[in-house]
């Protein structure tokens, strides 16, 4: 199954979803795609005026074009999901996209999708890390089952 | 090379990081991003005390204090964020201000769209640029010889003659084609006086069109209108010494900018809204049937609170104006509210920007329509608003003051002053 994360580029959570055999639909993926197009140079990201107009499928005009533009590239994710892992309150490294409107957006139009979603807070113990794995695996494998259940 | 150290949130996902960049290149500058640990950006905004939802404005607050503290070097800071991004405004006036009471770097702030382009960042950069390398022509407070002064507005274009510290002849032309109004302004200006063009030591275009103008005239200075109108400015109203605040209220856009003994420490455009520009009173006038010239007095006859007129934007603003007609307004009211909703958006949206200091200097065209003065002084609370003499002229005659600076030089250095 396809699983979109949120932070949509954290690395741990695209791990976990590989190791169970899914599909991990992250941010990076997006961004390749544009840092490898020769066509662009604006770097850092090669994101260009469009882009933020492309985002506008996903947010209105008056919203901010940093926000549009970053849903121009979450959109797509968040369109092509099957499932999803949000982690809320995750510290910068474990994944970030630097922007709390966007952070809102995203996580609201994931929920909107009526896929099934696992929401977890970011753990702040060794207890609370251990069930947080025991919770996201759980969540895999029954996407795995219904995987099974459909064929 | 100056060194900007940029402060920012959203311009890679605006796609505008480039135009940034470039609009820094354009006047031998470079956009420095100052270096923070991830594990200082916590202990940084905390220290500053604004919590905010985004980590990138926590970025850009640690980046920030990187600055205060001397952990990154730069000569100037550019502080950008989000336009209509609430948390983004909040972070950037502040951080704004930790800069300023901090440390003696020029900043500048500024609020893009995906549209935003290096051309409409040009201004700005410039502006940096001229703080940090000219410092000794800004310090000029004697125009010497005979120079010209032309400032290529977007709604007019100003010329002033100056000879030995006086203003000798001026002109005044409604911007069309760009070289041709210069013309035309340089012969009104000349007019009445035993001079030709040829005489003149030394010219300095500033404005929209300064740089067509310039090429085209074999101009020695060609500078931005921020440090031009500024000098100017504190020239005219004999403020050179100690602190003052410059407010231009342009036909397209508006300048607010903080003057320390004749340098300009701070400065705010606003550019996005036209409902708070000369261009609303302009249009006001056609509507009221009345010539610009005589708004300012007719506003003085009215009463602001007698007619509707505060939008944000020129078109609504203009759809009010027709309403509060409709309603039976009087016209000077509807004059005197005109005067108000510019005054008060400049208030809103720029004055609040910046720490107003006194005197308040008002100049360019719209400083003649005593109304919009009013309305300004009022709004600031009694403040003691100057509108010097030639006020309209503030651009061509700060030009022509600092030109007078380098009319001797050889041709080698004057390149330095395009």
């Amino acid at each position: 199954m396809k699983v979109a994360i949120f932070p949509p580029n954290s690395m741990i959570l695209a791990d976990m979803i590989e190791r169970k055999g899914h599909e991990p639909l992250v941010v990076q993926k997006q961004m390749q795609k544009k840092v490898t197009s020769p066509d662009l140079d604006a770097p850092p990201f090669n994101m260009t005026e469009q882009d933020p107009i492309n985002g506008l499928k996903y947010a209105a005009i008056e919203v901010p074009s940093g926000v549009r533009g970053r849903m121009s590239l979450f959109g797509p994710i968040i369109e092509e999901a099957e499932a999803a892992i949000i982690m809320m309150e995750a510290p910068y490294g474990f994944g970030c996209v630097g922007c709390a409107r966007s952070n809102e957006l995203t996580t609201f139009s994931l929920r909107k999708r009526k896929i099934p979603v696992l929401e977890l807070d970011y753990p702040t113990s060794r207890d609370q890390t251990v069930e947080m794995v025991y919770k996201i695996n759980t969540f895999l494998d029954n996407l795995n089952q219904d995987i099974n259940k459909e064929e | 090379m100056v060194k900007i150290a940029q402060l920012s949130c959203g311009t890679e996902y605006s796609g505008i990081q480039k135009e940034i960049e470039k609009a820094a290149e354009t006047f031998n500058a470079e956009i420095v991003i100052p270096d923070v640990n991830l594990d200082d950006i916590d202990e940084a905004y905390e220290r500053f005390g604004l919590s905010c939802a985004s980590s990138s404005l926590k970025l850009m607050i640690a980046r920030a204090m990187s600055l205060v503290d001397g952990k990154n070097e730069a000569d100037a800071v550019f502080i950008c964020t989000c336009f209509r991004c609430a948390e983004g405004a909040i972070a950037r006036n502040e951080v704004r201000r930790l800069i300023q009471d901090n440390t003696n770097l020029p900043v500048v702030t500024y609020s893009f769209t995906e549209k935003t382009k290096a051309s409409e960042l040009f201004i700005r950069m410039e502006a940096l640029t001229t703080v940090v390398a000219r410092k000794s022509i800004l310090a000029r407070e004697k125009q010497e010889g005979l120079t010209l002064g032309i400032d290529s507005g977007s709604t007019t274009t100003k010329v002033a003659l100056m000879e030995n510290d006086k203003i000798i002849g001026t002109g005044w032309v409604p911007t069309g084609d760009v070289i041709g109004c210069a013309n035309d302004g340089i012969k009104q200006a000349l007019e009445n006086t035993e001079y030709k063009l040829d005489d003149i030591e030394g010219i300095g275009t500033t404005g929209y069109g300064r740089m067509t103008i310039g090429k085209a005239m074999g101009a020695q200075l060609v500078q931005e209108e921020l440090s031009v109108n500024s000098k100017g400015a504190v020239y005219l109203a004999n403020s050179q010494k100690g602190e003052a605040t410059v407010l231009d209220i342009g036909g397209m856009d508006n300048k607010v900018i903080t003057v320390n003994n004749g340098i300009p420490d701070n400065f705010t455009m606003g550019g996005i809204c036209a409902g708070a520009s000369g261009k609303f009173l302009d249009m006001t006038s056609k509507n009221l049937g009345v010539d610009i010239t005589e708004l300012g007095g007719l506003a003085q006859g009215g009463n602001y609170r007698n007619a509707t007129l505060n939008s944000y934007c020129i078109v609504f603003g203009i759809q009010d104006l027709v309403t509060s007609r409709a309603a039976g307004a009087k016209k000077a009211d509807i004059a005197s509210a005109a005067c108000y909703s510019v005054a008060e958006q400049v208030y809103e949206q720029q004055l609040q920007e910046i720490d107003v200091r006194e005197p308040l200097i008002q100049v360019g065209g719209t400083s003649l329509i005593a109304g919009l003065v009013d309305a300004v002084e009022n709004i600031l609370g009694g403040i003691n608003v100057i509108v010097p003499e030639y006020s309209q002229y503030i651009g061509a005659v700060g030009s022509a003051l600092l030109v007078s600076g380098i009319r001797n030089f050889d041709e080698k250095d004057i390149k330095k002053y395009h």
